[in-house]
């Protein structure tokens, strides 16, 4: 297999703030000491690295920094990391959308980007004139787009609006169209950021279905952003995770995502600062699980039981209550769920004054080993919240009880129903 | 190194050379352009009921204007040509002249959001612009034929075509070129500070006033200013010679203002053109950063 892309040394720096005098004598300094003196241009050296949640120190900020990476002809690379770590950024120079600071990128074949659907859409155009119009900005020609015409409406399944103008179209529908189009594009080389969750159920499983077409069957190469690890998962072979504008992995899309998930993960905390109270008469004091109030913890192998004590007081007499307990896996895809009050309708009344719900959950025979995430909630089944935990505590499992595993991922289908067992 | 360089057919770098002027490129957008054009034309006059008919009402509004305030009330000479008539070839040339401007130096202003989702030649929206608007200059210039006619028919015309009438579409593309070459040049100039287009809006109606539109050249014979023949100032507005040379051909207003004038506002729109192209291809690239 031979390289599609190539990003060498690529920086993209960026001024904060407003456009200003304070812009104009910077850009007159910069054009003195380059163009007159011929030195180097001294705003590049002086920018800080993108963290976004700090504060500045300087007014120049590297967006990308040195990003060096290569892309196998026909690999579908997702690239992954938190908002602001310059995933948008690097697919806009890739579309040459904006040019780099420093650094080249080298691609074989023509690279058709996709960071928005419906580009260059006109309201007042009908549905089959922006399909010409949107076709020709992404770069096909009158031709090709008359010969797929057929299909796109097809896939579209606006038939009925296609000589309607787009004005009158509901939002899902200008989106379908447009991603209609931009599906029979065909360059060699795709880049795709975040188009995928748009659209019904039924579209965005057609949309993902074509995505996949498109890298398995036609051999094309691929780069998709996306915040979701499950879709990332499906379509990509290989990764790459942005952290503050620099490459902090590549390699195998699952390692990638489980590097990404380590770092996203929330620091250490007491769990009960998680909880969200929605009934004004309660207050929650303490929560333990698993024997600890911090929000990591680790089921060993072998562990028959695990359990939750909740600590708090109620003014108010609470009637038919519940406790929820919900394991995710790491990209939140439910697992498991304690539930009794609702499958069981063995719900408990709780006086006022200082109250201590205990549960022991019986933990299933083939417990998966890998990540969890738990959300814990009180509630009155089919009424109302009375507090809500998510993402309260990160689990993580080394093994089920005799060490088989993966028994409860997401292939096995449905969520697992949870009992408890009396005598904590 | 060279010999690996061969194989990429995209190569992304932070700086365009000077002349990195892909025109092959933008033929190979023709398509992309003649979509814009259609666009523009059709979106125009979407949902009106008079469609293109407001294409000659809004000249023929400003020459009733014109006749009553610069020659009734000021009562400039129009050269013996019959007012309707001669404010007429005027507005129709200068409309597109400044539609064609206005329209082209806020290319990247207005087509901000386009422009930061995905790469196709910038130039084809300003050239797609000033094509689109040769349709708007086509009803006008029917509309001043028509009026033409009827003059002729009556009779009482002072109007004489010649053969330097002849020239007409090379007066049309020298129209063009100028407002494009302008156009893509303020563009690229205001996308950072918009200073500019504040005083731009400004100076094109000013412009107007520069131009022999709303009196003749012939007026201004005679006239010094520092010395210099005030009509050889005027001349060196590269419009002036473009609407004169109209005005001669079509109704024989004054007199030819010479070859000499008319190559040199040819020349001045290839240098304006080769400026523009020059300085908006080296600001396309990261423009976004700044617009």
């Amino acid at each position: 297999m031979s390289t599609a892309i190539e990003f060498n040394n690529i920086s993209k720096q960026y001024r904060l703030g407003l456009v200003s005098t304070k812009t104009l004598s910077h850009d007159l300094n910069r054009w003195w000491q380059t163009a007159v003196l011929h030195k180097e241009d001294p705003y590049l050296k002086i920018g800080s690295t993108n963290d976004r949640s700090k504060a500045a120190d300087s007014e120049y900020v590297w967006a990308l920094k040195d990003i060096n990476f290569k892309v196998e002809q026909g690999d579908v690379v997702g690239i992954i990391g938190k908002n602001g770590a310059g995933k948008s950024t690097l697919l806009k120079l890739l579309s040459r959308v904006t040019g780099p600071t420093t650094g080249t990128i080298r691609a074989k074949g023509r690279i058709g980007s996709l960071l928005e659907v419906g580009t260059g859409f006109h309201p007042e155009m009908t549905g089959r004139e922006n399909i010409y119009m949107n076709g020709a900005i992404l770069g096909m020609t009158k031709q090709e787009i008359t010969k797929k015409l057929d299909e796109i409406v097809d896939f579209s399944g606006c038939e009925r609006y296609i000589d309607t103008p787009v004005k009158r179209y509901s939002s899902g529908m200008m989106v379908r169209l447009g991603f209609a189009v931009a599906a029979h594009l065909d360059p060699e080389i795709l880049v795709v950021d975040e188009v995928l969750a748009v659209g019904d159920a039924e579209f965005q499983k057609k949309a993902i279905g074509k995505m996949q077409d498109v890298s398995r069957g036609e051999g094309r190469t691929v780069l998709f952003v996306s915040h979701n690890m499950a879709s990332i998962r499906a379509l990509c072979k290989t990764g790459v995770l942005l952290e503050k504008g620099m490459v902090r992995a590549t390699g195998r899309i699952n390692n990638v995502v489980e590097t990404y998930l380590d770092s996203a993960e929330a620091e250490m905390s007491e769990i009960v600062k998680s909880v969200r109270v929605y009934d004004e008469s309660i207050r929650i004091n303490c929560i333990r699980f698993n024997g600890s109030i911090n929000n990591k913890t680790t089921i060993v192998s072998n562990q028959e039981f695990l359990d939750v004590v909740i600590d708090g007081e109620t003014s108010k007499c609470l009637k038919n209550t519940d406790i929820q307990i919900l394991f995710k896996s790491r990209e939140e895809t439910p697992m498991a769920i304690l539930c009794e009050g609702h499958y069981k309708g063995a719900t408990e009344d709780i006086p006022i004054g200082k109250f201590c719900i205990e549960k022991r959950i019986v933990l299933p025979r083939y417990l998966g080993q890998g990540d969890y995430k738990i959300d814990i909630a009180m509630h009155e089944p089919m009424v109302r919240w009375l507090f809500y935990a998510e993402n309260a505590v990160f689990v993580h499992a080394d093994g089920g009880l005799d060490g088989v595993g993966q028994a409860m991922n997401m292939k096995s289908g449905g969520v697992i129903g949870l009992e408890t067992t009396k005598g904590l | 190194m060279s010999q690996s360089e061969e194989q990429w057919t995209t190569v992304i770098k932070p700086r365009n050379k000077l002349f990195e002027v892909n025109l092959r490129e933008l033929w190979d957008y023709r398509d992309l352009i003649s979509l814009f054009i259609k666009r523009n034309i059709i979106t125009q006059y979407k949902q009106t009921i008079l469609g293109p008919l407001w294409f000659v009402v809004q000249p023929a509004l400003t020459v009733i204007m014109y006749m009553i305030v610069f020659g009734g009330i000021a009562g400039i000479p129009t050269d013996g040509v019959p007012r309707p008539l001669f404010y007429l070839a005027g507005t129709c040339m200068w409309n597109y002249f400044s539609e064609c401007l206005t329209k082209t130096s806020n290319t990247f202003v207005n087509n901000a959001g386009i422009f930061g989702k995905v790469y196709f030649p910038r130039l084809s929206m300003p050239i797609a612009d000033v094509l689109s608007n040769l349709l708007r200059f086509g009803i006008q210039f029917g509309f001043f034929i028509l009026v033409y006619a009827i003059y002729a028919i009556i009779g009482d015309s002072g109007a004489h075509l010649n053969w330097y009438a002849l020239l007409f579409p090379f007066l049309v593309i020298m129209m063009a070129g100028l407002a494009l070459g302008f156009g893509i040049l303020i563009s690229s100039m205001t996308t950072k500070y918009r200073d500019l287009q504040v005083l731009f809006s400004f100076i094109v109606q000013l412009w107007m006033y520069a131009t022999p539109i709303v009196y003749p050249l012939s007026q201004t014979k005679g006239m010094f200013w520092c010395g210099i023949p005030v009509h050889k100032l005027m001349c060196l507005n590269p419009v002036t010679p473009v609407i004169e040379t109209f005005k001669y051909g079509f109704l024989g207003a004054g007199e030819f203002v010479g070859w000499r004038w008319l190559i040199y506002s040819f020349v001045f729109m290839w240098v304006l053109l080769a400026l523009g192209v020059v300085v908006f291809n080296k600001v396309q690239k990261s423009f976004m950063d700044t617009v």
